[in-house]
């Protein structure tokens, strides 16, 4: 498999300025709302019923908006099978808003429910038990995107065929700064989309 | 029991729930209101913070979190001075 057949099929963003997908404005935040509010209401926009996001932290709320834009219903597991869609993240902050949450709560009585999202990866857990995907994973911390790392990881992933589509991109936030980015890469015969390398991927992320 | 809704209401964080939602022998798990293990912390933490009640037994706790009604009376029963 070469890196002619592994293509960015879509690409959406939610920063505080607003929702992207593909590039154009899904809801913008003119009112500049916080994080609390502004992610309800791209929830609330995306029409979508899910419970259980209220009960999420920032940062798996940014992770589940994000890629229930990009999906836009899809049902990517059954399409590719379970095992062969995966995830890979990164961000800065690790879950440092989660961290700072609990650490106030430890002052009175510790809350069980904020103690559950002291993990970057929670994100993942909470994308795979949504979108029904099984495949490789890994959420990775650094102080800056890693372009170099995350095209290498996920083209490593599907060159050695242990995935066919894989949703990776940055989720990050810290109080009322979050921005995430998540991207969509498969393995198609198709050229018709853009092609998954580094210059992709930064064009994508900057223009976020 | 209103009050108690309210108080479920905001420690587990049910925004997508008004305290009518919730029907006074309604289970609290499972097939009822869906709450999990970790709300099941909250509550626990519920009865302790706002109540001064500690539940230490589990067994207990199935019986306690059956629906708001017996949660209701269960702080009834323990509050400090009840007796």
């Amino acid at each position: 498999m070469t890196d002619q057949q592994t293509f960015i099929t879509s690409c959406c963003a939610i920063t505080p300025r607003g929702a992207k997908k593909d590039g154009k404005w899904v809801l913008e935040n003119k009112e500049g709302e916080g994080a609390d509010l502004f992610l309800a209401s791209v929830y609330q926009h995306l029409g979508v019923d899910y419970p259980k996001f209220y009960k999420m932290d920032h940062l798996c709320q940014l992770g589940f908006l994000s890629v229930e834009l990009l999906l836009n219903g899809r049902q990517i597991a059954s399409e590719y099978g379970p095992e062969n869609v995966g995830f890979v993240f990164s961000n800065a902050n690790s879950s440092l808003d989660a961290d700072l949450r609990y650490f106030e709560s430890v002052k009175n009585i510790p809350s069980p429910a904020q103690f559950v999202y002291t993990l970057p990866n929670i994100v993942i857990g909470e994308l795979s038990i949504r979108h029904g995907c099984k495949g490789e994973n890994a959420f990775f911390v650094s102080e800056s995107f890693d372009v170099d790392l995350l095209w290498f990881y996920v083209q490593d992933l599907i060159s050695r065929r242990r995935l066919q589509a894989c949703i990776c991109g940055w989720i990050d936030c810290l109080d009322d700064d979050f921005k995430a980015l998540v991207y969509l890469v498969e393995s198609r015969t198709s050229n018709t989309e853009l092609p998954f390398d580094t210059e992709r991927i930064c064009k994508i992320y900057n223009e976020s | 029991m209103a009050d108690l809704k309210k108080q479920i209401i905001a420690q587990l964080n049910l925004k997508n729930l008004e305290p009518d939602n919730i029907g006074d022998d309604q289970p609290l798990f499972n097939e009822g209101l869906g709450l999990d293990s970790i709300d099941a912390l909250e509550l626990i933490v519920l009865l302790q913070q706002d109540y001064k009640i500690k539940l230490t037994n589990a067994e207990e706790g199935q019986q306690v979190f059956r629906s708001v009604r017996t949660m209701a009376q269960y702080i009834m029963d323990h509050q400090p001075g009840s007796k």
